[in-house]
């Protein structure tokens, strides 16, 4: 409607119609709208150039790569990288130190900011809530290296936990070395610093729950405990999938910058995953066509394991999934 | 209050009030520790842990911080990184927002489509790496500006934005004959203010937090953002390189090394802790707009 009130300056409502049918009508679209696609420009020339620059650059994970005959002009070897990748010994596990660190994290990390919404959601005072949240946000802006100084620090042998620990059982535990360790330092510290910040959409949705329904519901003779289950738990049903989509979906993707930095050589039979792998042996060791395949083959598995959670999502959330 | 909590639920309420003041105490006592550490001497630090008592404070942790020349290099090339990153992707976020929320545009759907895309598939690290060499971005900090600077979550948010701003007001500005240009740069950029701090906020904070296009990308430590010194301190260990001697100079050292890591991490995240507070409401405003889609 927006677009023939425009063009009414000049035309009829009827000639617009019959412009628009033809070729000629899109190229009076893109004119008349010129202005729109410069202001789209940056973006999709950035988009094109850095994220589907790459894409095609992939190509080099089916190719010998030389760097003197470059991307186009190396010699294709088909599924040789992703072969030597899947029969290597550290296959296995470097793909399940992957898959269970981001999985048990996920189970661990997703209840938790729902539990604080809705126990935040119980404050009734606005100044005491404002303040709680204040607190739990800030690690969120904290960055990842101070992060994984902080628990260098906490954690090792000489350090303030240790020192209670010893105190109690005689020697340190070497939190920072000994591979048992390692998952429960990284998912507990990203708890820490993520769970708050993610309990904002949770919170934000419980306040515009009605507080009629409780009342009436307390009338009743519901008990507290009843109607955070039964009215602001379904309230946040949806959040949460979607929540759960996105993070079951990434799974295979956890990220490069907080298991690089938690990597000490002890410790590495639990914290070595696929992207610091790809790291590793691309751009340390140089080994440009193979690491991307080891990265291509990442990225495949995320895809399709967001169709399969978002299917699996949709069947038990009267077809709500993400898309 | 209409409601009537059991004694049950009076006992259920304290509990979570409690678990709450815990979840408050969990994040706040590691921040209190570092920078009560951050005053004291190292060597009472060292040896006895926490302590109260003037005669064990020092202010030798900041001293050595603030004559550090890569660390005062890396606050600085910190702050301007994130301002020009800040710019940049205020001004990409908000073109394709504004375009990409007009329901008229040709092809609006195929570049939503597009984007969205880049969100679950990349082409990974190395080509990504490959490509940044090859546009000759090596080594400079276009490398941590540009290719970061589209961000899909961003122009969603943009897009979302201008979507509520009334589509009549346009309307009535198309009518009195205003162009597109004059709508844009007179009507909804004045409009979009809120929306573009936002956006400032979030990629200033992010790129004032990330080290890692840095540290692949950098290779000159002229060039290197705080968070690639800090690293060299917190987690490498290392003061000042080039400096390990005889016996006497690496146990100077290791004093050094310890003094400066909570002095640095408070200096570090000095800004945002100063900036968090006031700016608190805009980063959560952020995330709702985001999430609505």
């Amino acid at each position: 409607m927006e677009s023939s009130a425009k063009a009414g300056k000049r035309h009829t409502g009827q000639t617009l119609l019959h412009a628009r049918r033809t070729s000629r009508g899109v190229w009076a679209q893109l004119k008349k709208n010129r202005f729109l696609y410069l202001l789209l420009t940056p973006a999709l020339l950035l988009t094109l150039i850095f994220k589907y620059g790459p894409m095609y650059g992939a190509i080099i994970a089916f190719k010998d790569f030389s760097p003197i005959r470059g991307i186009w002009n190396s010699e294709w070897v088909g599924f040789k990288h992703f072969e030597k990748f899947l029969t290597s010994p550290n296959f296995e596990t470097i793909f399940m130190n992957t898959l269970k660190l981001s999985a048990y994290g996920l189970i661990c990390g997703f209840p938790i900011p729902i539990l604080l919404a809705l126990m935040l959601n119980q404050i009734r005072r606005r100044g005491i809530k404002k303040n709680i949240q204040l607190f739990l946000y800030a690690p969120n802006f904290v960055s990842v290296i101070v992060i994984a100084g902080m628990l260098f620090i906490f954690l090792s042998p000489t350090g303030p936990i240790n020192q209670v620990v010893s105190w109690i059982t005689g020697s340190p535990m070497m939190f920072m070395t000994d591979p048992e360790y390692f998952r429960w330092v990284y998912i507990l510290s990203d708890i820490w610093a993520t769970a708050g910040w993610a309990s904002i959409i949770y919170v934000a949705a419980l306040a515009n729950v009605d507080p009629e329904l409780h009342n009436a519901a307390s009338l009743d003779g519901a008990s507290l405990l009843r109607r955070i289950w039964h009215i602001d738990l379904p309230t946040i049903k949806p959040i949460m999938a979607i929540v759960f989509i996105l993070a079951a979906g990434g799974i295979m993707s956890i990220g490069f910058e907080k298991a690089y930095l938690l990597q000490t050589s002890m410790n590495l039979p639990a914290s070595e995953i696929i992207a610091t792998y790809v790291y590793k042996i691309g751009l340390q060791s140089g080994d440009y066509a193979y690491s991307a395949a080891v990265g291509l083959f990442n990225s495949l598995i995320n895809v399709v394991l967001l169709i399969g959670v978002n299917m699996i999502v949709k069947k038990l959330n009267d077809n709500q999934g993400l898309y | 209050m209409l409601i009537q909590n059991s004694p049950f639920d009076r006992f259920m309420l304290v509990c979570m009030k409690l678990f709450l003041l815990l979840a408050v105490l969990v994040v706040v006592v590691p921040f209190g520790y570092i920078i009560v550490a951050s005053f004291m001497d190292p060597t009472v630090l060292l040896n006895r842990g926490l302590s109260f008592h003037p005669g064990d404070w020092s202010l030798e942790g900041y001293r050595k911080i603030l004559s550090n020349e890569a660390m005062i290099r890396g606050f600085f090339n910190s702050v301007w990184y994130a301002a020009a990153f800040s710019i940049i992707t205020v001004l990409v976020s908000i073109g394709a927002g504004y375009a990409l929320a007009d329901d008229s545009l040709v092809g609006r759907r195929t570049v939503m489509t597009m984007l969205i895309i880049t969100l679950f598939f990349g082409g990974g690290l190395i080509p990504t790496y490959l490509l940044i060499r090859e546009l000759g971005m090596l080594n400079t900090p276009w490398a941590l500006l540009i290719p970061g600077a589209v961000n899909v979550w961003n122009i969603i948010l943009a897009r979302t934005f201008f979507k509520g701003i009334s589509r009549e007001l346009k309307e009535a500005a198309n009518v009195d004959g205003a162009s597109d240009r004059i709508i844009f740069t007179r009507i909804v950029l004045p409009l979009s203010k809120p929306i573009m701090f936002v956006l400032a906020l979030y990629a200033f904070v992010g790129q004032w937090n990330s080290y890692f296009d840095a540290m692949i990308y950098l290779e000159d430590s002229k060039l290197f953002p705080l968070q690639l010194v800090l690293r060299s301190i917190l987690i490498q260990n290392q003061a000042a390189p080039g400096m390990i001697g005889d016996q006497q100079a690496m146990a100077e050292l290791k004093r050094l090394s310890e003094m400066i890591k909570y002095s640095s991490i408070v200096i570090s995240s000095l800004p945002l802790i100063v900036m968090y507070p006031f700016f608190q409401k805009y980063f959560e405003k952020g995330v709702m707009v985001g999430s609505l889609k």
